[in-house]
């Protein structure tokens, strides 16, 4: 059921990227300050935000588990956690590109958003461990549920925080993304950040539907006294 | 409020009774700041170096102190006292986190002369240091004790504890180091932003509270 409309959100995908691919190289005006590098930006900063969004859509899928006790939305929530730290490992390696080809270096300090989104990742990469450390099944989907919920209140208190701090020493010398940028360049990080948001429901809706998949394949072989499959992982949720 | 009082003080019973958390968080404090003392080669330290290292050291220090927070609950069943108990269970986490203030503000009765004492040149900041120690205590109560209380049921206690912790409490680093550093500068306590600071850490510490509250029941279900 975890498949249903996935054929089509994929298509709609690629069809989104193959638009954004085309709008970014052949559309968007090449930046007079910064050149080709800065065609990065359609890539890096999607990647950033829609992976920001899914850390925060993780957390209210863990308040409606808290809510509801439906282990079907420990799993969403596993899953948009997970998917949304590999976009944050994407977003994280693009930037270190940008911040080379750009500035001089692979990591800047005084870039408050790259500092405060570093915290976030590490933050969510503690996610991994701590489903590992608790061993009953039920305890650990509520337990990662609390995670989730006081992680995602703490990403906008951690951009608060980090931007304040910068204030204090430098300047804020690169100017954010959206402030000044012409029509053709808005348009085009549209249909990036649309593309991106697409690619991370699919991936989402994908992973969701793999794991139930193997949930029942798992029980059709209890059923039958089959010999069971490879053991399954001991911190990704079981979807029914 | 009559159980957050009777939890708060079965708890300080069992620590002046058993001195496990706050001596040794004392002592590991001052042995800390003799190993910056090496480390840095510096006989005097001021500005930023000087709340970088009072900070790391108080953040050290706590989590000891949080590490071994819950233990007790978990070793003797007070957490099934607890659910048997016909309390609202987000009583716990106020007292624990009541607790765990109380044990943060001897470590600082210790550290801070001592760090002033050792390090510092004149004591002129440390009158306006205690609003931000104080606040930065509620905030590492809070956290604290929300993740102390799922990490002492958890295969990996002490790792676990240090692992989440340290990145949920940066922006809190973030703001009481900023609201110390002008105060240790040399030639005086500045106060270059201090009121900003201090809205951070009590920003951290009210959504934090909130969150903790919200959510402590479910980590005692069974």
């Amino acid at each position: 059921m975890y498949g249903k409309g996935l054929r089509p959100l994929s298509i709609a995908t690629v069809v989104a990227f193959a638009v954004g691919f085309s709008l970014v190289f052949f559309y968007a005006p090449l930046e007079a300050d910064q050149g080709f590098i800065q065609k990065i930006f359609y890539l890096h900063v999607p990647l950033a935000i829609v992976s920001l969004a899914g850390f925060i859509t993780g957390g209210v899928f863990a308040v409606l588990h808290l809510r509801t006790d439906d282990r079907k939305w420990d799993a969403y929530s596993y899953v948009a956690i997970h998917i949304s730290v590999i976009f944050a490992v994407g977003g994280l390696l693009t930037g270190s590109i940008w911040a080379k080809g750009s500035w001089g270096h692979w990591w800047v300090w005084n870039e408050p958003t790259l500092v405060s989104f570093l915290i976030v990742f590490l933050l969510y990469a503690t996610y991994y461990p701590f489903r590992y450390a608790i061993e009953d099944r039920q305890r650990q989907a509520r337990y990662a549920s609390v995670f989730a919920i006081t992680a995602g209140a703490f990403v906008p208190l951690n951009f608060l925080a980090v931007r304040e701090s910068a204030s204090l020493v430098h300047p804020r010398v690169f100017a954010t993304a959206e402030g000044g940028l012409p029509g053709s360049m808005m348009l085009t990080f549209l249909c990036a950040i649309v593309s991106m948001a697409l690619l991370w429901t699919t991936l989402v809706k994908f992973e969701l539907s793999a794991k139930s998949a193997q949930g029942q394949l798992k029980r059709l072989r209890r059923a039958l006294d089959a010999p069971s499959g490879p053991p399954s992982s001991r911190i990704a949720p079981e979807v029914h | 409020m009559r159980t957050v009082r009777a939890l708060l003080g079965k708890d300080m019973a069992l620590e002046l009774r058993t001195r496990e958390s706050v001596p040794a968080m004392a002592l590991f404090s001052v042995t800390t700041f003799v190993i910056f003392h090496f480390g840095l080669d510096r006989d005097t330290v001021d500005g930023d170096l000087a709340s970088g290292v009072l900070w790391v050291t108080i953040l050290f220090a706590a989590m000891l102190g949080i590490n071994r927070l819950f233990v007790a609950e978990r070793e003797e069943g007070g957490f099934d006292a607890i659910r048997l108990a016909p309390i609202d269970r987000s009583v716990l986490f106020a007292a624990k986190a009541a607790a765990l203030i109380i044990y943060l503000a001897a470590l600082e009765l210790v550290a801070v002369p001592i760090f002033a004492l050792f390090f510092l040149d004149s004591v002129a900041a440390l009158g306006p240091l205690v609003s931000v120690l104080l606040l930065a205590d509620l905030g590492l109560a809070v956290v604290g004790t929300l993740i102390s209380s799922m990490a002492v049921n958890s295969r990996a206690r002490d790792l676990l504890v240090p692992l989440v912790l340290l990145p949920l409490v940066v922006p809190l680093m973030i703001a009481a180091s900023g609201a110390t550093e002008p105060l240790l500068v040399v030639g005086g306590p500045g106060y270059h932003r201090f009121g900003t600071w201090l809205m951070v850490l009590g920003l951290y510490d009210l959504i934090f509270a909130l969150v903790g509250w919200a959510v402590f029941d479910f980590l005692l279900e069974d």
